[in-house]
């Protein structure tokens, strides 16, 4: 009731002077606006980058590195244990790239809740023979549908069908850049030379185009049974365990842990990509700097009307406290008056700045690098509503405090008397 | 029936500082019974202004004692004396007061609303009744700064009322007003006085109106140097 009356006499003053009062609100309103539209666009784009690189990357790879062995037989030779052993020019022995064992480190990954999926690969060094000319190339021998299934490979088919990969036998996907090269057409033979000596034709059956330039020009994808035959070897044959998790920060520690269960080297995402959560951490710090100045800004205007207002209505001021009203209710309308336009201000900014975002995921993108990309990318979260939300209104009390604490402590009496 | 004093004032001591320190009130003091009409007349800066100020409560840096209802309130926190000053205390002003942003009735309104002891409606039919005690009945939905300067005092005046206060005290209320408007609003305070008991302090320089008051305080520099 009491504070029904704060109110009221807060709306009235803010009716007396509705010009500036709108102008406040909508200085509000427009940072509230770039604030949520900056910040949508902004992690539009940066989860946009990072899907290009962290959707496709397994959380844990599993390999075996081409290294010396840390053992070498020396070591192992009882008569000079307590010797330097020193030893020049090591060399790493037949190369076994193959993962040992593979299918039952795969029933062991299989058994654990904190993996999602599991994909082996095989991947494949050749030549794409074309006429005379020899054109470097990597093979990926892949399971399909799994592979489909945890890094969204379907998406990034621009031509063709990628289960034909599967259904086709000796079909291969050739990485956009690739086929551009060797200018394959789809339904085309091309004939491929191992590393090992093998030949083989395989039929074009699609595209594939992930947006990095790079990757398109050396990277074209078989099915794992088809890499498998190129190479010669069984069906037991596997260079890489991919592993995608539920919760992919646990990735460090559990490639350390099954590192050396298995004996095997094993990347974490985390590691492999460090680069990328920065980029994405610093483009969200640039967009909360920008916006809260923003914010900043608009708050020094409504510093200003208020103080204005005050300065305008000193007499007002005068008689509510000569009729009873406590420096503590004076201050509370001027508050009052702040809160409003900040709330006002920030629900219309929060609005706006939805639609903004709305009309930014209208506009045509389309770029070669992105093939599943056709319009901007903005991401609605709702925690940029909020965040926005909240600092509308701490920015307006702190820009109201001052002007209505001065307010609180005006003295009657001196503006009785100055009359 | 045993008079009871409304407000009392022991040795009232005032300086101001700036520019040098002077003293604008010296020992006053003087008490107002119920039902009493008091006016304060004195030349010029002799400070009844100042005086009144102080009793009003809104002046707080004095020396000695303030009674008000045979309650000391010198020294109370301003929140206590606010609360008192809306619920004990009317103060018309020379200028009339008024806040504009507000209709004439909802000035009435504002220390009842204030106050907060009735409901709005009761408020509003009381300030109603009020504005009708000075035939303002009719003006109640204008806004305040479409008045007249006499009607916007007699306004004030019911806003001084609204809460039956213990007290009124004016500064000059008919200072500003031709002849007919200050008799119409002097009349107002007889009126007051006379039918309804209300205690009146009323400092003015008029002594054809003072002489009408059942007492006048004359002050000289700061002192009170007769009751009449
Ligand atoms: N804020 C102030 N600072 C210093 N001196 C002041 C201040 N206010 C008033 N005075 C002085 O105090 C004295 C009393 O002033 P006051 O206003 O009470 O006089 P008054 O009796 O009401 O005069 P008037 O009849 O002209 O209204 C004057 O000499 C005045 O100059
Ligand atoms: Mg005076």
């Amino acid at each position: 009731m009491k504070f029904g009356l704060i109110i009221e006499i807060a709306k009235a003053l803010m009716l007396a002077r509705i010009k500036q009062t709108m102008v406040a609100a909508v200085g509000v309103t427009f940072s509230i606006t770039m604030f949520i539209a900056l910040l949508g666009f902004m992690n539009g784009l940066n989860d946009l980058l990072d899907g290009l690189i962290l959707n496709r990357t397994p959380h844990i790879r599993f390999y075996n590195e081409i290294k010396p062995s840390e053992d070498q037989p020396i070591n192992v030779f009882e008569e000079l244990t307590g010797f330097y052993n020193i030893i020049r020019s090591v060399k790493p022995s037949g190369a076994r790239v193959n993962i040992y064992n593979n299918e039952a480190i795969i029933q062991t990954l299989e058994k654990d809740d904190r993996i999602s999926g599991i994909a082996p690969k095989i991947t494949v060094q050749v030549f794409f023979n074309v006429g005379n000319v020899d054109i470097p190339g990597s093979l990926n021998g892949i399971q399909v549908v799994e592979e489909n299934r945890l890094f969204a490979f379907s998406d990034y088919v621009v031509a063709g069908d990628f289960m034909n990969l599967q259904n086709t036998a000796t079909s291969i996907i050739l990485g956009k850049g690739a086929a551009d090269r060797i200018m394959a057409e789809i339904g085309d033979y091309v004939q491929v030379t191992t590393a090992q000596g093998n030949r083989l034709l395989l039929k074009v059956v699609g595209y594939y185009q992930s947006g990095l330039g790079e990757l398109d020009n050396i990277q074209s994808y078989v099915s794992l049974a088809t890499a498998q035959k190129m190479i010669g070897e069984s069906a037991s044959y596997v260079t890489d365990i991919q592993v995608k998790l539920h919760d992919f920060t646990l990735a460090p520690a559990m490639a350390k842990e099954y590192s050396t269960i298995f004996d095997i080297q094993a990347d974490d995402i985390q590691t492999v990509n460090a680069q990328f959560e920065t980029g994405s951490d610093i483009r969200s710090m640039i967009s909360y700097a920008v916006g809260i100045t923003f914010l900043v800004v608009s708050g020094f205007g409504i510093y200003n009307i208020l103080n204005m207002m005050i300065y305008e209505k000193m007499d007002t001021i005068a008689i509510l406290k000569a009729i009873g009203f406590s420096g503590t209710d004076v201050q509370q309308i001027f508050t009052s008056i702040a809160i409003s336009i900040g709330f006002v201000g920030g629900v219309l900014g929060l609005i706006f700045g939805y639609f903004a975002c709305l009309g930014i995921e209208q506009i045509p993108f389309e770029t070669e690098a992105l093939p599943t990309i056709k319009t901007f990318p903005v991401n609605f979260n709702p925690k940029f509503y909020l965040i926005g939300g909240v600092f509308s209104l701490v920015t307006t009390y702190f820009a109201g405090f001052f002007p209505s604490r001065k307010a609180s402590k005006i003295d009657p009496v001196e503006i009785i008397r100055g009359k | 029936m045993q008079t009871s004093t409304v407000i009392e004032a022991k040795k009232i001591n005032k300086y101001f500082y700036s520019p040098g320190k002077v003293q604008v009130l010296k020992e006053v003091t003087f008490s107002v019974n119920k039902g009493e009409f008091v006016s304060v007349m004195g030349k010029s800066g002799c400070g009844k202004s100042t005086l009144l100020y102080v009793l009003s409560t809104m002046d707080t840096d004095y020396e000695g004692q303030l009674l008000l209802d045979d309650h000391l309130i010198t020294d109370q926190p301003s929140q206590v004396l606010s609360q008192l000053r809306n619920e004990k205390i009317g103060f018309v002003f020379q200028f009339h007061y008024l806040i504009h942003e507000f209709s004439v009735l909802e000035n009435v309104m504002v220390p009842g609303l204030k106050l907060n002891k009735l409901s709005r409606e009761e408020v509003e039919h009381q300030a109603m009744e009020k504005l009708r005690i000075f035939d303002m009945h009719e003006h109640a939905f204008k806004k305040a700064n479409q008045l007249s300067g006499g009607q916007k005092q007699r306004v004030s005046i019911a806003r001084a009322l609204i809460n039956n206060p213990l007290i009124i005290m004016s500064d000059e209320p008919t200072g500003n007003l031709d002849k007919k408007n200050s008799d119409i609003v002097f009349g107002i305070f007889r009126e007051l006085v006379q039918e309804f008991h209300q205690t009146m302090l009323m400092v003015t320089h008029d002594s054809e109106l003072a002489d009408k008051t059942d007492r006048t305080i004359w002050m000289e520099d700061g002192k009170i140097v007769s009751h009449l």
